[in-house]
């Protein structure tokens, strides 16, 4: 994919550094907690199921399929109007969590409900790579 | 999820006076000035004195860089209040803040207090600037990077709530239509002009299955509603209109968090609204529901128990929501047709509920209206205040 430097790069924080750099290696990481078991997308500070602190990294399959979706015709910002029409999606992970990115690809636009999706990596410059889904049988 | 129910506040307080500001494109009044001129036609009608207003409650704004916007607008309307906040719910503040007021005149930190909101969005920015502004309703960091909207969460709710139940465009462009029709019986809406299905159908496509008419309005606009206690709401010039059951919920703020697409908070602040008034759907003359977007009046009409999960769109469609139908819903018009401006949208519908159960509203009125619901949701349907008011105590 091209890079578009243009668009808004990943910021990383102190709860989130290590799913963006794991990004940047092509890796999708959620949260597990080491307590209760369950994972989490959106990492934080404590596993908002339990409260634990114990919580680790794991790698994602990187596959799901499509939550619900939009296709965004009017942008919210002039940074991402030259993308319009694009689509935004809300993916739920096999292993359960659910996260919301754009589906990326040549027929994006075809997407519906139930669509079997795996990651891909966005470029954004500087070796940002943002987390995207595209369809599986592309 | 609480097991003990709130301590009950049932007829222990009424709002006495509501006004609108100007509304509209207004461009020759500031933000403040739209909320002062709203609370100088709420306290009027009620017959108070500004020196009788010992609380205030206000919201947020896009448009004017204050931070404590609560004192700002003590300072602004030269009141020195015992009790005050600024109060950030999103759109659902306004219910928010009239259980707030109502908690802080039963524990005897005021008596009477004015709740306040608006905002000059119309005109105080530009279009592209307030369109951009609400951007930060996404996640910065895990949903603004995508280019989501607004509008993009509500149409993935939407979306879902095709799939799941069937729902149609046809039955949330009728929402629009709906509520067009009753801003044209408004004297103070800001849409003036008759709509058509067609014309809702054919709008200009904002983020699928939205188009803009599905989209509420931009406006400048400001509403208040005044607050006491059900003992000094006796001798007003205002008939009292008497707080019955009030509840709040609240499940996530970004949608990527939402534990679900079809079920939502309403459902719960719902259950403990009308546990405290001892009513049910049943109960209910008319509701005043959120409609920042025509999906979510369909929603909230299920999840309040006016009719089952996946009958919201055909209740529309059917025209059980018209005044004269089954349930009048958003007879003023709502958010889609009479005016939004910031936490104002929601406000309107309080104000609206209280002029219904009052009467003599001509063509507008729903005949013998005594029982009426407000429900204001914030953020993607993620806080969720529901209010039951009735013209006399229960």
């Amino acid at each position: 994919m091209d890079a578009t430097p243009q668009l808004p790069k990943p910021v990383a924080n102190a709860d989130s550094q290590p799913y963006w750099a794991a990004a940047r290696e092509r890796r999708l990481l959620i949260r597990r907690c080491s307590a209760c078991q369950q994972l989490h997308f959106m990492p934080r500070y404590l596993c908002p199921h339990c409260w634990s602190d114990q919580l680790e990294w794991v790698d994602s399959k990187g596959a799901g399929v499509v939550h619900s979706f939009t296709i965004i015709r009017r942008a919210p910002i002039a940074t991402f109007a030259g993308n319009a029409p694009y689509v935004v999606v809300m993916v739920e992970l096999d292993e359960g969590p659910r996260m919301i990115t754009n589906l990326v690809g040549d027929d994006a636009l075809q997407v519906a409900i139930g669509d079997r999706v795996s990651v891909a990596f966005e470029d954004r410059g500087d070796g940002d790579l943002l987390p995207q889904f595209q369809r599986s049988s592309a | 999820m609480s097991k003990k129910n709130a301590t009950s506040i049932k007829n222990q307080v009424a709002i006495v006076g509501v006004g609108e500001s100007e509304i509209g494109r207004v461009p020759h009044m500031s933000g403040l000035g739209l909320n002062a001129q709203a609370a100088k036609r709420a306290l009027d009608e009620s017959g108070l004195k500004p020196s009788d207003i010992d609380g205030v409650l206000t919201a947020y704004s896009f448009t004017e860089p204050y931070f404590m916007l609560g004192s700002v607008l003590c300072e602004y309307l030269g009141i020195q209040p015992r009790f005050n906040a600024s109060l950030i719910a999103g759109g659902a503040s306004p219910a928010v803040m009239l259980k707030h007021a109502a908690e802080a005149i039963v524990s005897g930190q005021a008596e009477t207090i004015l709740v306040c909101a608006g905002e000059n969005r119309a005109t105080g920015q530009s279009r592209d600037a307030a369109v951009a502004s609400l951007m930060a309703v996404g996640h910065p960091y895990f949903e603004q990077p995508y280019g989501t909207s607004i509008p993009g969460f509500y149409a993935m709710i939407a979306q879902r709530h095709m799939h799941v139940y069937g729902t149609t465009r046809e039955q949330m462009a009728e929402v629009a239509v709906n509520t067009r029709a009753h801003a044209l019986l408004h004297p103070n809406a800001h849409m003036k002009k008759p709509l058509t299905l067609e014309e809702v159908l054919a709008a200009k496509p904002i983020a699928d299955p939205l188009g803009m008419l599905d989209c509420c309005l931009i406006s400048d606009a400001g509403g208040a509603f005044i607050v006491t206690s059900a003992e000094r709401a006796q001798d007003l010039k205002a008939k009292p209109i008497y707080l019955q059951g009030i509840g709040e919920f609240h499940t996530h703020e970004h949608l990527m968090c939402a534990p679900s697409l079809t079920e939502f908070g309403a459902t719960e602040s719902g259950r403990i609204a009308y546990a405290m008034a001892g009513l049910g759907p049943q109960d209910i003359d008319v509701a005043e529901l959120y409609d920042c977007f025509t999906i979510v009046p369909i929603i909230e009409l299920e999840e309040l128990g006016f009719c089952k999960p996946g009958e919201g769109g055909a209740f529309f469609a059917e025209g059980h929501a018209r005044i004269g139908g089954r349930l009048p819903v958003n007879t003023h018009g709502g958010m889609l047709s009479h005016a939004h401006a910031g936490a104002a949208g929601g406000l309107f519908g309080m104000v609206e509920a209280v002029r219904q159960l009052r009467g003599g509203l001509g063509e507008r009125q729903v005949q013998g209206a005594e029982v009426a619901l407000v429900h204001n949701e914030g953020g993607i349907l993620s806080s969720h205040c529901t209010a039951i008011l009735a013209n006399a105590k229960g």
